[in-house]
C-alpha cells in the first residue's frame, strides 16, 4: 500500500537548484501592482474633484506609457510589460498632470519617460532617474504654458472664487503676487478672494475655539484634497494613507518620507519667511507642505526603489538634501513647485550615496587596515 | 521571564512550517536492505576505505580512517559483508567513495533491541581520553556542517574556552529532528553536556533555543532546576538564520566575532544538540556515530515524521515510511530549505549530515520570474553578515572576482536570506557559490 502510494506520484524530474528553496511572496511584479493600488484612492479623489476629463488624462497616460512599453517589449524581443512598472510610471505621469491639460503632452511625457529614460538606459532597474519625474520636467519645460498658471482648474468643492485668481494654485499666487506681504499664506489669500469650503470654515472655528488659536481658514481644505493643483497631488489624507498602507506591507522605508518631510518644513520655518521680509522663523511650513507635491514626492517619488540609496544612513541623508532643495527651488528659484526637479537633481548622486554610507560588515572593525 | 535575546535587526522571518513534524516523536526505523555507506560525510578530506569487497565487517566497526587532521572516520552501521565499493555523489555535489553493506541475518534479527546503557565513570576519565575516543567514534557537528567535533573540542594553546553554547536554535524551517531531542533525550543531553564541560571546563554553559520551542525551553529549565545543573538556557527570537556560530554568538554573548577567525578566538565553542547527544550515546552506550534523527517533511509528504535512522539508508525508504508523496513534488531537498541541498536522485543514503529531507510543492517553492535588480535594498536590509549583496552579485555577473572578494565576498555564508527576500528572484547565493571559486582561483 505504501509502495504504491510512493510509486503513483514518483517524482520525474524534481527541480535541482542552488539553495535557497524557499522564495519571500514579494515580486517586482506584486511590488508595482501595490504602489499602483496604494495611489487608487488619491486617483479617485482627483476625478471626483476634477471631472470626468481628469479621468480621461489618467487613462490617456497609463495607456501610452503601456504602449511606449510594448513597443520597446517587441523590439527586444523581451517581455517586461507584466511587471506592472509601465503602468505605473503612466499613472505617476497622470497624477503630475494639470486637470484641463491637452492629451498630448501626457502622451509626450509618457514615451519620454519609458523610451528616453527607461528603455535608452536598460530598463527597468537600469534607469537612473525617476521615468515619470522626467516626462514630467520634460514636459514641464517644453509646454510651459499648457503645463503652468493657465491651466489648474477649481475642485469640485470649492466655491466659486474671484476671477483674478481663478487658474491658478495658491502656490503659484503666493509665488506670483506675495513677495513682499509679510502677512499669513492663507490670510493673503483669503484677501485676494481665494474661497474655503464651509466644512472647512466650521472645523476651523471649532479648532480655534477649542485651543483658543486663530488658524487661518484653509488648511482644512488643503489636507483634505480641496485646492487646485495636479490631479493626484491634492489630497494629503489620502496620498499619505496609500504611503502607509506601502510602510505597512514593507514597499518602502520611513526614513525618505520621514527625513524629506521634517527637513523642508524645518528650512521652510527658519528661512520661508525671509521671501516675505517677515524674517527667521517665520515661513508658513504647513501651508507648503500641503498645498504643493510634496506629500506624493516624499512618499510615491522619492521612494521610487531604482533611483533611491540603498542603505538606511543614506536614505535619511538623501531624504535631507531633497527637504532643502525642494525648500531652496520653492522659496528662493523662479518655479512654484520645487519636489520634481529637487529628486532629479539627487537622482545624480545615488551611486555615491550607496558607496559612501555602506555598514560596516559583521566582524569588522571600522578603519581596519584592508577591510571596509 | 528570561530575557528573549536576537542577533540584531538583519535577517529574515520565515514561516517556520515546524508545526508539520515538530509533534512527532522520534521513531525508530528498521531498514533490511542495503546500507550505503559515503566515505566523505564530514567537512574536510574523505576518509580512506579500509575494507574490500567480500569483507565481512561488524556492527561500529571502522570502515573509513581519517585522513589529516580535519577528517573524520567512518563506521559501518550494520554487520555484514561488503559487496560493493563504488563512487557516488552526494547531495552536496562531493564525489566520494561509498561502501555497500549487506546486513546479515543474525544482525537483522537482533535489530530492534538498543544497547542499554553502560556504566561510565566520568571523574576518572581523563580530558585526553575522551578526545581520543570521541575522534575515533567520528563524531562530526551534527547541524549541517558537520566539521569534526575532537578539531573544535580541542582548544588551541594559548586561548581559553570560557563560554560553550548549546545551539538548539534549528533555525531552518521544516527541521524538528533537535527539538525531538531536546524534548524526548533532555536527561541524555545533560549528561552529554557534563562531559564536554570536563573537555572544555568552560566557565558559563548556555543552551540558546528560540522561542517557537517553548516546551523544550522549559523542559530543559525544569531538568536543570531540579538536578542543580550549573546551565543558562536563553531564549531566542525566531529569526533565521541564527543557528549559525557568528549570529548566536552575537545573540547570546554580544560579541561580534571579527571576520575570518574562529569562535574559539572570542572564548567561545558552539556545539548542535545532536552533537552532544551523539557523544552521550559513544561514552554512554558505547555507541559510534551511526546513527542520526532525521526529520521527514515538507508539504508535499504525507505523513511528516521523525525518525532515528541509521546512516546509510537510502532517502526513498524514509520518504515511503512517512507515507510517500501526497501530492506532485517541486524540489527533494537534503537539509533545510534555506541552506540545503535540492535532490534528483532519493536513492542516496542518509549521512552524519542529513538533518532532513524535504519534499516541496510548488507553491511553496514559489519559483519566481528574473527581472532586472531594483534596487531596493531588501537584500541588504535582510544580510546577516552586513554585506551588500546586489552589489557583489553585479560584480560577479561582470567577472569582477578580485573586487567582489575585496567587498567581503568570503564573509558571505550562504544563508540565503538575500535571495530569499529579493523580489527580482535574482539568484544571489547561486552567484555568490561562483564568484568564491573564481575568486579563489586567482
Amino acid at each position: 500500500m505504501k509502495n504504491e502510494n510512493l510509486n503513483s506520484s514518483k517524482v520525474e524530474t524534481p527541480v535541482i537548484e542552488v539553495s535557497p528553496h524557499m522564495k519571500s511572496t514579494s515580486t517586482t511584479t506584486s511590488i508595482m501592482w501595490a504602489v499602483s493600488f496604494s495611489l487608487l484612492p488619491a486617483a479617485l479623489w482627483g476625478v471626483i474633484s476634477f471631472g470626468w476629463y481628469s479621468l480621461f488624462v489618467l487613462v490617456v497616460s497609463i495607456l501610452s506609457s503601456v504602449l511606449a512599453e510594448a513597443i520597446i517589449n517587441f523590439s527586444n524581443k523581451k517581455i517586461t510589460i507584466t511587471d506592472g512598472s509601465a503602468f505605473l510610471t503612466g499613472l505617476l505621469i497622470g497624477f503630475n498632470m494639470p486637470p484641463q491639460i491637452p492629451l498630448y503632452i501626457p502622451i509626450i511625457a509618457s514615451f519620454f519617460a519609458i523610451w528616453i529614460v527607461k528603455a535608452a538606459f536598460g530598463g527597468l532597474g537600469a534607469n537612473w532617474m525617476n521615468p515619470a519625474l522626467a516626462g514630467r520636467v520634460f514636459v514641464f519645460f517644453s509646454f510651459s504654458n499648457e503645463m503652468g498658471s493657465t491651466a489648474w482648474s477649481k475642485p469640485r468643492f470649492l466655491p466659486e472664487m474671484a476671477d483674478t485668481i481663478s487658474g491658478a494654485t495658491p502656490l503659484t499666487i503666493v509665488k506670483s503676487q506675495g513677495a513682499d506681504c509679510a502677512k499669513n499664506s492663507l490670510e493673503f489669500l483669503g484677501e485676494l478672494g481665494y474661497t474655503n469650503t464651509a466644512f472647512d470654515g466650521r472645523l476651523t472655528d471649532f479648532i480655534n475655539g477649542l485651543f483658543k488659536t486663530s488658524i487661518p481658514n484653509g488648511y482644512f481644505d488643503a489636507f483634505i484634497g480641496n485646492i487646485p493643483g495636479c490631479i493626484g497631488e491634492i489630497s494629503a489624507l489620502l496620498l499619505i494613507a496609500g504611503g502607509l498602507y506601502l510602510l505597512f506591507k514593507k514597499i518602502i522605508t520611513w526614513h525618505i518620507p520621514v527625513s524629506y518631510i521634517a527637513s523642508f518644513m524645518v528650512f521652510t520655518w527658519i528661512f520661508g519667511g525671509l521671501q516675505t521680509g517677515s524674517g527667521f522663523f517665520a515661513g508658513d511650513a504647513v501651508f507648503h507642505l500641503l498645498t504643493g507635491g510634496i506629500i506624493l514626492a516624499a512618499f510615491f517619488m522619492a521612494t521610487d526603489l531604482v533611483t533611491s540609496p540603498i542603505h538606511p544612513k543614506g536614505l535619511i541623508i538623501y531624504g535631507i538634501a531633497l527637504g532643502f532643495l525642494t525648500f531652496f527651488i520653492r522659496i528662493f528659484g523662479t518655479f512654484p513647485e520645487g519636489a520634481s526637479l529637487a529628486i532629479l537633481f539627487m537622482n545624480m548622486f545615488v551611486p555615491i550615496f550607496n558607496k559612501a554610507t555602506a555598514a560596516k560588515p559583521f566582524g569588522y572593525v571600522k578603519k581596519k587596515k584592508g577591510g571596509k | 521571564m528570561m530575557k528573549v535575546k536576537s542577533f540584531g535587526r538583519k535577517g529574515i522571518k520565515t514561516c517556520g512550517y515546524k508545526s508539520l513534524a515538530n509533534k512527532n516523536p522520534i521513531q525508530k526505523l528498521i531498514y533490511k536492505g542495503n546500507y550505503l555507506v559515503p566515505m566523505s560525510q564530514h567537512l574536510g578530506v574523505p576518509a580512506k576505505c579500509l575494507v574490500e569487497v567480500g569483507d565481512f565487517v561488524c556492527e561500529y566497526q571502522m570502515i573509513g580512517e581519517a585522513l589529516g587532521f580535519i577528517s573524520a572516520n567512518v563506521h559501518s552501521p550494520v554487520a555484514g559483508e561488503v559487496v560493493a565499493i563504488k563512487e557516488i555523489v552526494l547531495a552536496n555535489g562531493v564525489k566520494c567513495q561509498a561502501v555497500e553493506i549487506v546486513p546479515s541475518e543474525d544482525f537483522l534479527a537482533n535489530l530492534e533491541k538498543d544497547k542499554s546503557v553502560k556504566d561510565f565513570d566520568l571523574e576518572n576519565t581523563s580530558t585526553a581520553i575522551l578526545l581520543e575516543e570521541i575522534k575515533n567514534a567520528g563524531i562530526v557537528g551534527m547541524g549541517g556542517a558537520t566539521f569534526p567535533s575532537n578539531v573544535k573540542l580541542s582548544i588551541p594553546k594559548g586561548k581559553v574556552c570560557k563560554h560553550l553554547i548549546i545551539n538548539g536554535v534549528e533555525c531552518e524551517p521544516f527541521l524538528c529532528a533537535d527539538h525531538r531531542l531536546m524534548l524526548e533525550k533532555t536527561s541524555q543531553i545533560l549528561e552529554g553536556i557534563k562531559i564536554v564541560r570536563k573537555i572544555l571546563n568552560p566557565e558559563q554553559v548556555t543552551i540558546g533555543i528560540e522561542n517557537n520551542k517553548k516546551d523544550a525551553i522549559a523542559k530543559f529549565s525544569q531538568e536543570i532546576k531540579e538536578n542543580n545543573h550549573n546551565i543558562a538556557v536563553c531564549p531566542l527570537k525566531v529569526k533565521y538564520p541564527q543557528g549559525d556560530e557568528k549570529q548566536l554568538i552575537k545573540a547570546i554573548m554580544g560579541v561580534e566575532m571579527p571576520s575570518g577567525t574562529l569562535p574559539i578566538d572570542v572564548g567561545t565553542v558552539v556545539l548542535n544538540i545532536g552533537t552532544i547527544y551523539a557523544i552521550y550515546e559513544l561514552f554512554y552506550k558505547n555507541k559510534s556515530l551511526v546513527e542520526r534523527v532525521v526529520t521527514v517533511s515538507g508539504d508535499a509528504i504525507e505523513n511528516p515524521s521523525n525518525f532515528l535512522v541509521r546512516i546509510g539508508v537510502p532517502y526513498s525508504f524514509l520518504i515511503e515510511q512517512a507515507g510517500g508523496f501526497s501530492k506532485p513534488v517541486e524540489k527533494i531537498i537534503s537539509g533545510g530549505p534555506m541552506m540545503g541541498f535540492a535532490v534528483y536522485d532519493t536513492s542516496l543514503p542518509v549521512t552524519k549530515g542529513s538533518g532532513g529531507i524535504l519534499a516541496l510543492s510548488k507553491k511553496i517553492v514559489r519559483d519566481k520570474p528574473e527581472t532586472n535588480c531594483l534596487n531596493c535594498g531588501k537584500c541588504v536590509a535582510v544580510c546577516p553578515m552586513g554585506l551588500f549583496p546586489s552589489m557583489l552579485y553585479k560584480l560577479i555577473d561582470n567577472s569582477k572576482f578580485p573586487m567582489a572578494m575585496k567587498t567581503g565576498l568570503m564573509d558571505c555564508k550562504e544563508c540565503g536570506c538575500c535571495a530569499y527576500a529579493c523580489p527580482a528572484g535574482i539568484p544571489l547565493v547561486q552567484g555568490f557559490k561562483l564568484g568564491k571559486r573564481m575568486g579563489a582561483k586567482k
